[in-house]
């Protein structure tokens, strides 16, 4: 049993406390029992979902590893991280998804909900076993990064996964209309003479798969499509049109397409080469404004650990991804409270990502699963990579003064992180 | 070399010309005609960059320019430390930054890089600390051959200024095609580049003094220069042009296409050449050629960039 002393809920000025006991919440401001943490003062909310981080296990545990990656996402106030199955070997067997859970409930930081491949080796061609890979847990379905070419393919799934009441998320990227692009085309990729990834090769993707959508919504098909990392304001009307005609279409946004540009690379710094690519500061704008307005579903980060040697190729050669999982909500919480505010920052990082996946929405009612998070929102301090527990030690950030620094999360009852 | 202050600050490098004043640049190329007077010279040397280390990091192959530094370091006296990628740590792996921390170690004062990605010779400016000289990274700069270039049309009309330059080719892959954009305009020159459609990216057109077209009579019309860029034959598999001969048949630079130029313009091509692809042999060998004068002009510039960026530096 542990009991939370000294902590306020959100939009609530209130000190009180919080029991837990067996996982769940047992009530507010009841006698303290066992264990007694000190909660500083700080802002109460449900632990953060993640639905989109590299977590590289197996296969590249030099970027992350489990344990790297799930104390990582409990130290950014994560109570649950779905993890991308382009590891080596890809995700696409029910084993790798016990063995998955399994380790990482041993491990006691975040909780993980591994998303399997969609097709075999993430190839495109055939179908996964979906069936036995939702019972082995998989949370979802996607072949990420590998951006579904074939939409044949890809309708197929959203028909079966949709028969198993599964969202399906994807990549939308068109590959060919990418081509070799490592950043986005426009002024600056011709300025700097590096080739660039059209705003068009989302948009191009997003139409197509909502196109899947409504065709078998047409016909009565259940299916759930989840657009990951949507990075450009025509991609984000297209949803926005989807949306409005009841197609079930979800998408998310990363807090570095809101707070970057593709203005960075003039540093020619492969820190900030990522897939898709950062974009206009009129695409942030939009984005931003989606967030407002409720036509993006929720925030994820994606996660994605290199190592220092690999970020500090060239940017052709450098791989693309931003690890930044313990800075997400310092980050958004920092940068755009005002704007956006507390509550709707914490839905998009709570609630939302539950509704997205048809997860039960968190609460912090006694009887609710344990899993919160203490947030100082007042605190300013540095963004000090050597901290980090990602084996990812850099950061576009760092060094960058934030507030709303996660300072204990708690996970089925665990304490997971404590600062 | 103490420039009075009215050139700017001298940079530190030389990347690309954003840091570069026209002074500084007109200096470089007035210390080109010194250094073609040092190539005229018995003893082709003189003692310049004595004890001074140059590292010639190539990490994309190149011959021309390869040696042309070389020999421009040894005219100066500099020791030179040649690195070739290909037969390198690079290629198990190693990443530019510990390759860089390496070369450092061997007490390395200037690097001259080329590169096959767009901003690699930043890179090296930031992890070495030393100065580095561009020499082609990427589609992004090749700052030496668009000064060559200048330097080959001031010496046949004196100034850059108010002459109109065209270039032709594969714009959208072409380091030289950007270098000379940047860098013409800065010295009063008008540059127009001119490609097929899918070779020619539209946003070069907010570069000052720079304009675009589709058209080649229209971008040769009136040019003192006019300059082909090499095709590279493996823009036909991306499916940037219909065929080879589409395009010689409508871009190449030749004699009838020259008849639109100015009366007398002279002909540039940074080479290696596609005879009879990009350029006539007729006009590539023609009396208003001066590919070969861009060579011999090279090593001059590269002798006079490395005596504005490393003689008296403390």
């Amino acid at each position: 049993m542990i009991t939370i002393t000294n902590i306020k809920r959100v939009g609530s000025e209130k000190t009180e406390s919080v029991t837990i006991e067996g996982g769940l919440i047992k009530g507010w401001n009841i006698p303290e029992e066992g264990q007694v943490i000190d909660g500083q003062g700080g802002t109460v909310a449900p632990a953060l979902i993640e639905l989109h981080a590299h977590l590289r296990e197996p296969g590249q545990t030099e970027k992350e590893d489990l344990s790297s990656g799930l104390a990582a996402a409990a130290a950014g106030g994560y109570g649950t991280v779905v993890s991308m199955p382009n590891t080596s070997p890809v995700v696409d067997d029910p084993a790798i998804v016990r063995s998955l859970i399994e380790k990482a409930n041993s491990l006691g930081f975040a909780r993980l909900r591994p998303a399997a491949a969609l097709t075999k080796g993430q190839k495109g061609e055939e179908l996964a076993e979906l069936t036995y890979l939702k019972e082995a847990g998989a949370a979802m379905f996607t072949d990420d990064g590998r951006t579904n070419e074939n939409a044949r393919t890809l309708r197929l799934g959203l028909e079966t996964a949709g028969s198993l009441g599964m969202v399906i998320s994807v990549h939308a990227e068109d590959a060919s209309l990418r081509a070799d692009g490592v950043m986005n085309e426009g002024p600056v990729s011709e300025a700097l003479g590096l080739p660039g990834n059209p705003a068009a090769a989302e948009a191009a993707r997003v139409a197509r798969d909502i196109e899947i959508v409504a065709g078998l919504h047409a016909q009565g098909v259940p299916a759930r499509l989840h657009i990951q990392h949507l990075s450009t304001a025509r991609a984000l009307d297209l949803v926005r049109a989807a949306k409005a005609q009841g197609l079930p279409v979800t998408c998310e946004v990363c807090p570095h397409h809101l707070t970057l540009t593709d203005e960075a690379l003039r540093s020619f710094d492969a820190i900030f080469k990522v897939a898709p690519p950062l974009r206009t500061q009129a695409d942030a704008d939009h984005l931003l404004e989606g967030l407002r307005d409720g036509s993006v579903d929720c925030l994820a980060t994606d996660h994605a650990p290199h190592t220092r040697a690999e970020k500090e190729r060239d940017l052709l050669d450098a791989p693309s991804g931003i690890a930044y999982i313990e800075l997400a909500f310092p980050l958004m919480y920092t940068r755009f409270g005002e704007t956006l505010g507390l509550d709707r920052i914490l839905d998009l990082m709570t609630a939302a990502p539950a509704r997205v996946m048809g997860w039960t929405e968190p609460t912090l009612d006694a009887g609710a699963k344990a899993d919160l998070v203490v947030l100082d929102l007042t605190t300013e301090r540095p963004v000090n990579p050597a901290e980090f527990r990602s084996k990812a030690k850099f950061t576009p950030w760092a060094g960058e003064t934030l507030k709303g620094w996660p300072v204990l999360t708690v996970v089925d009852g665990r304490v997971a992180y404590q600062r | 070399m103490n420039a009075p202050t009215s050139m700017g600050a001298r940079p530190p490098h030389l990347l690309d010309f954003q840091d570069w004043t026209p002074e500084r640049l007109k200096a470089i190329l007035d210390n080109a005609d010194t250094m073609l007077q040092v190539l005229d010279r018995p003893v082709k040397k003189v003692p310049a960059l004595q004890g001074l280390t140059v590292c010639n990091a190539f990490f994309e192959n190149s011959t021309r320019t390869r040696t042309s530094f070389e020999l421009a370091a040894r005219r100066m006296s500099a020791d030179v430390l040649t690195f070739a990628a290909g037969a390198s740590s690079v290629s198990k792996g190693e990443s530019l930054r510990d390759t860089l921390e390496v070369l450092t170690s061997y007490k390395v004062d200037a690097y001259i890089v080329r590169h096959h990605a767009a901003g690699a010779a930043h890179l090296v400016a930031r992890y070495s600390g030393k100065p580095v000289i561009n020499a082609g990274d990427g589609r992004r700069a090749h700052p030496t051959q668009a000064l060559l270039d200048a330097y080959t049309i001031r010496q046949e009309y004196g100034s850059l200024e108010g002459k109109k330059v065209a270039i032709l080719g594969d714009v959208r892959h072409s380091r030289v095609a950007r270098s000379n954009a940047e860098l013409l305009p800065k010295l009063g020159a008008q540059v127009v580049l001119c490609g097929p459609a899918t070779l020619l990216p539209p946003g070069l057109a907010r570069m000052p003094g720079v304009t675009l077209t589709t058209d080649p009579k229209e971008a040769v019309r009136g040019a003192h220069a006019v300059m082909a860029l090499r095709l590279q034959r493996e823009r036909m598999s991306g499916g940037f042009l219909g065929s080879l001969q589409e395009y010689a048949d409508t871009y190449q630079v030749n004699d009838t296409l020259l008849g639109e130029a100015e009366s007398g313009a002279i002909v540039l091509h940074p080479g290696p050449m596609n005879r009879d692809l990009e350029i006539s042999s007729d006009a590539a060998d023609g009396p208003q050629s001066r590919i070969l004068k861009q060579v011999e002009n090279g090593q001059a510039i590269r002798m006079s960039v490395l005596y504005h960026l490393l003689v008296g530096r403390n």
